[in-house]
């Protein structure tokens, strides 16, 4: 499902070039469970955004579902993260002026969708995560695991074939964390592909394959795959 | 995004920030307010002022000795031109379209009735006046169409030299004495009250030929023609040219009409309305400014919330959309608000001070929501380009 060949990302810091990832080549396969670990600074967040359309390569090529999407345009790109991506932050990143509903909508809304068909989606979307008694209230009113299921919600409304998760249980205590990675493994469960970046071994080593990164490169791909 | 849920979005965020986007829209409307008031006082003003001149009708022609050569009138005699004379009102009052020829002479003179005194203005003019500028004749009659070079000294009153020289008694055949000669009255007119610093109630009209000598004059100040409305205002000015340019030998005098005179009234007024309308509009633009204030401040403290759109797939230009929208919103409300601050004070001023002339015409009205609405897409454009240019990851990285 994703295809990624001798990607490249470099920034320019001053006159210096930093190789945030440095030939990187990987293909994961649809409905996967995928754990991506290392040290700050390895990259692991940079292949993240790039896998997920917030970032481009500096060099390589990104197919997605079979198609290029390495030179999209802007719109393409949007498109193609509003249909096929759901992400999950580690800072929940909920709009705090709008309910927990309204929050969940928000992909409908920008996909242009006709409010009755993403009234009975919403609805939905928050039964799953058990959160319909609060679809009512404001991302200040509910707790730190509420508040990520209420985005994890949000990641899947537009039901999407990879979730991408930067630190999900970051921001979350012991227990909220377990439960918000049980809810994203039972998504998984359903078919649904699961990339999540963390630095908690404990979460990391959940997954069915583990890519550990360093210094921008693939360093070790615990699961059968060898590094490219 | 369909256009409900556009304007949904926007509204949150303004309404998010009650207070705020409250001030904000204050300072446009404070801004509008001004602009609607004070043009309203400039139009106001302008109607007051061409009223006073258009009720002496606007068929109107002035001649006045001397070339000028600006549209304008001259005041006096210059040089070797020759002088306006009676007998050059009467060729002129030969013309086929002229329906009433003044000649006019005035002064300043002490007017005696029996012991009691008052230095007044005295129009030396002719038996057409009336007509020609719309005034009425209370009691008696208006100077009569005696031989123009030698009429007989009769004086009309104005209302309030009247009820100065003569209080209540009849002044109806009484004899009075202007500037040493003795005229009697036969006529009082009608109160037309002061135009544009003229008393004409304070003041007395006699045969235009006696006030050459009172004042020992020999040219008119001016003969103002009155023609037929039919007739075109061009035939018109060039008869007279060609019938004084025969008596004269040569074009000594200038001739303007009612309308040009208009014209540069109504262009003089017109730049003054323009001025205090621009100064209404320094106060818009400082309302402006507060719109690009505050729609800066919304991106930097929304920038994670970018971020967040850009990942749910929102494209550039919808980001542009949501932000401008937000700043044409607060400027429309401010615009609307504005509008109705100005009218009811523009109201309230009338209403308080019925002297002061007020007046908002519709196209301003129009033109002020339109503008505010301009004013809050301009004042958006920068913060919201800077908030369609942010670069996603680092968007969502702020917090």
């Amino acid at each position: 499902m994703i295809d990624l060949e001798h990607i490249h990302r470099d920034f320019q810091v001053g006159d210096q070039f930093v190789h945030a990832l440095d030939d990187v080549t990987l293909h994961i396969d649809a409905g996967d469970y995928v754990s991506i670990m290392g040290p700050s600074g390895s990259g692991k967040s940079t292949l993240l955004n790039i896998i997920g359309l917030l970032d481009r390569p500096t060099g390589g090529t990104y197919r997605l579902n079979g198609r290029d999407v390495t030179d999209l345009s802007d719109a393409e790109q949007a498109h193609v993260r509003n249909r096929e991506i759901g992400f999950v932050f580690q800072a929940f990143h909920l709009v705090p002026r709008l309910t927990a509903f309204e929050n969940v909508e928000l992909p409908l809304i920008l996909a242009g969708m006709e409010p009755a068909e993403r009234q009975e989606r919403v609805r939905e979307a928050l039964e799953a995560m058990g959160l319909t008694a609060r679809a009512r209230h404001k991302p200040d009113q509910l707790s730190g695991g509420q508040r990520q299921r209420v985005a994890i919600a949000r990641a899947t409304v537009t039901r999407p074939n990879v979730i991408l998760a930067d630190e999900p249980t970051g921001n979350l205590d012991h227990t909220s964390g377990g439960e918000v990675v049980r809810t994203l493994e039972a998504l998984n469960a359903q078919g649904i592909a699961l990339i999540v970046v963390t630095h908690d071994p404990l979460v990391g080593e959940r997954a069915r394959r583990q890519l550990h990164m360093l210094d921008g490169r693939l360093h070790r791909d615990v699961s059968g795959h060898a590094p490219a | 995004m369909r256009s409900r849920d556009f304007l949904q979005l926007t509204g949150t965020s303004l309404v998010a920030h009650r207070l705020r986007s409250l001030l904000t829209a204050l300072g446009i409307a404070v801004g509008i307010a001004a602009v609607i008031i004070l043009t309203a006082i400039g139009e106001g003003l302008h109607k007051f002022v061409l009223e006073e001149f258009t009720q002496f009708g606007t068929t109107l022609v002035a001649i006045n000795p001397g070339k000028a050569t600006t549209a304008g009138t001259t005041m006096g005699v210059f040089g070797t031109n020759r002088p306006l004379t009676i007998d050059d009102a009467e060729a002129l009052g030969r013309l086929p379209y002229v329906e009433a020829v003044v000649p006019f002479v005035q002064g300043n003179a002490e007017v005696d009735a029996g012991g009691r005194r008052r230095r007044t203005n005295v129009y030396g003019t002719g038996p057409q006046m009336p007509e020609a500028f719309r005034m009425h004749v209370r009691s008696g009659r208006f100077l009569p169409a005696d031989d123009p070079d030698a009429p007989r000294a009769f004086a009309v009153l104005g209302s309030k030299l009247r009820a100065e020289l003569f209080g209540t008694r009849n002044p109806l055949g009484q004899r009075i004495a202007i500037g040493g000669s003795r005229y009697r009255v036969i006529g009082v007119m009608e109160s037309k009250g002061t135009v544009l610093g003229f008393d004409l109630d304070d003041s007395v009209y006699i045969p235009a030929t006696r006030a050459l000598g009172l004042f020992n004059r020999d040219s008119l100040f001016e003969i103002d023609v009155l023609y037929r409305e039919e007739t075109p205002v061009e035939k018109v000015v060039e008869g007279i040219r060609q019938t004084l340019v025969a008596r004269h030998g040569k074009e000594d005098f200038t001739i303007t009409t009612q309308q040009q005179m208009l014209d540069v009234l109504g262009s003089v007024l017109d730049v003054l309305t323009f001025a205090v309308g621009a100064i209404g509009g320094i106060s818009l633009l400082v309302g402006s400014i507060g719109i690009v204030t505050i729609m800066t401040i919304a991106v930097n403290e929304r920038t994670a919330e970018i971020g967040l759109l850009r990942a749910l797939g929102a494209r550039r230009r919808q980001i542009l959309a949501l932000f401008l929208g937000e700043a044409v919103v607060l400027a429309a409300i401010g615009g609307l608000a504005g509008l109705l601050l100005g009218i009811g004070t523009a109201w309230l001023l009338h209403a308080v001070i019925p002297a002061l002339p007020v007046h908002t015409p519709v196209r301003f009205v129009i033109l002020a929501e339109t503008l505010s609405l301009l004013i809050g897409l301009a004042a958006g454009v920068l913060p919201a380009r800077r908030a369609a240019r942010l670069d996603p990851v680092a968007a969502l990285r702020a917090e």
